[in-house]
């Protein structure tokens, strides 16, 4: 039998790739749904005020394979649970666990697509004879002759753009990537899991960080250092001013990312926000909402995707958090080759180092980067 | 829809997981869900026609354990047996000898009466070869050692452990003896006496038998709490309404068994495992897992074979061999669905990345020269495939 070319959708249990899903097995593309089992939701369950029971809707929980294979069976197509765990834990958790002690504020989503997910899913639909993915995100994924370059562009539903999360996508990995969902939106997305008559098509969206049921950061560096056998690094340090007055002493670092306002532990006149934090010397900045902005940023780990590299200033949008309405900037290249410069035309407030940092040329992605 | 994924012609190679029922099976148990369908418990005709039934099986299976009917009792499977004859013998202040080899159904009993339970429990690893050494066990011997428990054979590697050797060592010590049997049952014979064990537990659904039912031999006069109680039934020592169809299937299935083993069936299977062994590990980057230091497989049951082959995602070759219309397995599937890396090749001293690198192949005593050809023909390429886009395999080999 001649092998047809079959399509790995990576299902998740959750509305959108289940959907995603179902529209590629009704236009007849053969399909093969794949779950990646990332991380175990029983491991800290129950430590440092982590809840018990993970609530439904959250990814790699037993109820969201349940709904995934159930959603295959109802397809009527294979389905597997492919073990990623430990790789999860070495190229998603533990980076974010380390970028958090020296007091960055990462994007696991991101370092999860950039290092694991996509390419995971890549090898694994290769190796079972599938040559494509496809993904339950909100973007679109379209070739350009003429740069002949695949280009991701912000999908239909504006206020579900996943753009953000997927711009460490490499030109190899979009050109064999599909987006089925990226020209519905999310009522028409549910609208066609109702058609499908999938069970699950008024099942909550998840928003929280998989692997932190609950959302709370600080419970689970607490938690997963113990379980390690490690301990929390000490950086307790001064609370100052701009100019260097001391206001107090904070606990450490990992407590605090930038533009924070509360849990300061401070008495102030006027509101304080942390400006900065130093991991070296542990010391904490804070000032007032104004002195949060800032008018240029750097990022690192530069991926370009419209564009095969920059060799001039670009005006472009950037966003920099993930509901961050992308503002002008113009950008250059920076010292080092994978580096830019952006200078806002006005100044942004909390540009957070270690949170990613998107370029937008109208609807397209130009690139992104890590901010510095 | 994918290629061999639609269920046409399907080889299956996972017996070590489950087997289908015969047909004879299905034929004996067929009376026993509507027209034979009383409580064995009744006194009326009709409760009659099923204790007879249950009765019947009940020396089948004592002709297959080769010991008295009293000492069989029906149960829910190999699970249920193994965790009744931890949960049934052991008292805080106890020992316990395992092996680091056993299903999950002993270890995780053991754990449980080794954390709370206040039981010592001594894990014994096997060689390299995947055999647990006697010598091994009697070094990990207490005076407080009140039961030994070891399988007959590894569900993932087929190797027979010395379990008569063993014996002698727990009777010169004054131990019970459990034997977790469920894998060996019905491919070699079993004779309760000459190992000299106590307790001996199988499962029916391993040997064309219906799943949900198994049965265990308890040496007379041996003090074994019952891990249900309820009713009286199999004299005390398992309380529940005898589940007749079961029962009555796993007798007949006994009974198929212990024809099978002097028919020269296992023979038949032999040689197509050792066909499909020799066939696959002469591919490069492939070997055998369960062999002794001269490279020869130890003793073996007959269907079994578990061989690694390097660059390549165990999990993966399943999936890609499964759309091939090949049925294996690697390693054991955790809590999602997931394969987790076999803690049995683990202990015999594997590395992580070959133990997730290896896959069981594990044959029905009906399997043909067909399936044999087939596996050798769909493998080799679906693990070039899989080494071609292995980044491991670009690093080293490229």
């Amino acid at each position: 039998m001649p092998e047809r070319d079959t399509i790995a959708v990576a299902m998740s249990g959750g509305v959108d790739s289940s959907t995603a899903a179902a529209m590629l097995a009704q236009a007849g593309e053969p399909v093969v749904g794949l779950t990646l089992q990332l991380w175990d939701q029983t491991r800290l369950a129950g430590k440092h005020g982590i809840p018990d029971a993970p609530k439904a809707g959250r990814c790699c929980s037993l109820d969201d394979v349940y709904d995934a294979r159930r959603v295959a069976r109802q397809l009527g197509i294979p389905y597997y649970v492919v073990n990623q765990e430990a790789r999860f834990e070495q190229d998603v958790v533990r980076p974010f666990v380390a970028e958090y002690l020296a007091g960055r504020t990462p994007v696991p989503c991101s370092l999860c697509n950039n290092h694991l997910k996509f390419d995971q899913l890549l090898q694994t639909a290769r190796s079972i004879g599938a040559s494509r993915i496809a993904t339950g995100h909100y973007a679109i994924n379209e070739y350009d002759a003429e740069r002949g370059r695949w280009i991701l562009k912000r999908p239909a539903d504006t206020a579900k753009d996943q753009t953000y999360f997927l711009f460490g996508l490499t030109q190899a990995q979009l050109a064999h990537t599909l987006f089925p969902l990226g020209r519905l939106t999310k009522p028409e997305v549910r609208e066609e899991a109702r058609r499908h008559g999938l069970a699950l098509a008024e099942k909550p969206d998840s928003q929280e960080i998989c692997f932190i049921p609950g959302g709370n950061y600080k419970q689970f560096l607490t938690a997963y250092l113990e379980e390690q056998g490690e301990t929390m690094p000490e950086t307790a340090g001064e609370l100052v001013t701009s100019t260097g007055e001391v206001l107090g002493r904070h606990e450490g670092i990992s407590n605090f990312t930038v533009g924070q306002r509360k849990g300061l532990k401070v008495a102030s006149p006027t509101p304080l926000y942390v400006l900065q934090i130093d991991p070296a010397s542990h010391r904490v900045t804070v000032g007032a909402d104004e002195d949060l902005a800032t008018s240029t940023l750097r990022a690192n780990r530069v991926n370009w995707i419209s564009i095969a590299e920059l060799t001039e200033p670009m005006r472009v949008k950037v966003k920099i958090r993930h509901r961050h309405e992308p503002a002008w900037a113009t950008l250059e290249p920076g010292v080092r080759t994978d580096e830019v410069v952006a200078t806002f035309d006005e100044a942004q407030r909390a540009v957070t180092p270690g949170q990613s940092s998107v370029f937008y040329d109208g609807d397209e992605v130009v690139g992104g980067g890590w901010i510095l | 829809m994918p290629p061999g994924a639609s269920g046409a012609a399907r080889v299956y190679m996972d017996a070590n997981a489950t087997t289908p029922l015969l047909p004879q099976v299905v034929e004996a148990m067929r009376p026993f869900w509507t027209e034979s369908f009383g409580n064995a418990s009744s006194i009326h005709l009709d409760g009659q026609r099923a204790r007879t039934a249950v009765d019947q099986a009940r020396e089948i299976l004592a002709e297959l354990f080769h010991c008295h009917e009293a000492e069989v009792v029906f149960n829910s499977g190999g699970t249920e047996g193994d965790n009744t004859a931890l949960f049934g013998l052991l008292r805080p202040g106890d020992h316990l000898i395992t092996t680091s080899i056993e299903h999950s159904a002993v270890l995780q009993a053991a754990r449980r009466v080794g954390g709370g339970g206040g039981v010592g429990v001594t894990y014994v690893d096997p060689e390299p070869s995947g055999l647990i050494h006697p010598e091994a066990i009697r070094a990990a011997l207490r005076p407080e050692t009140r039961l030994i428990s070891v399988m007959l054979a590894n569900n993932e590697t087929g190797v027979l452990q010395p379990v008569e050797a063993i014996g002698k060592i727990a009777a010169e010590a004054g131990a019970f003896f459990h034997i977790d049997a469920v894998q060996a049952a019905g491919k070699i014979p079993l004779d309760v006496r000459r190992i000299g064990c106590h307790l001996l537990s199988i499962s029916a659904h391993k040997m064309h038998g219906p799943k949900g039912v198994g049965a265990m031999f308890v040496r007379r006069g041996t003090p074994l709490e019952p891990l249900l109680v309820g009713g009286s039934h199999e004299r005390r020592r398992r309380a529940g309404t005898e589940n007749v169809p079961g029962i009555v299937g796993l007798g007949k299935a006994a009974e198929v068994a212990m024809t099978s083993l002097e028919d020269g069936t296992w023979d038949r299977v032999a040689a197509l495992r050792n066909r499909l062994e020799t066939g696959l590990v002469t591919m490069s980057g492939t070997g055998l897992n369960g062999a002794g230091s001269d490279g020869k497989p130890v003793t073996r049951v007959a269907n079994t074979t578990n061989i690694w082959f390097d660059h390549v995602e165990g999990e993966a070759l399943v999936i890609a061999l499964d759309l091939k219309g090949v049925a294996v397995s690697g390693g054991s599937a955790c809590h999602s669905g997931a394969t987790e890396p076999s803690h049995v090749l683990l202990a015999m001293g594997l590395d992580k990345t070959r133990a997730r690198a290896s896959l069981r192949f594990s044959l029905l005593k009906t399997a043909s020269e067909a399936d044999v050809d087939h596996v050798l023909r769909v493998t080799p390429e679906a693990v070039e495939k899989l080494r071609a886009v292995s980044p491991v395999a670009a690093g080293t080999l490229g």
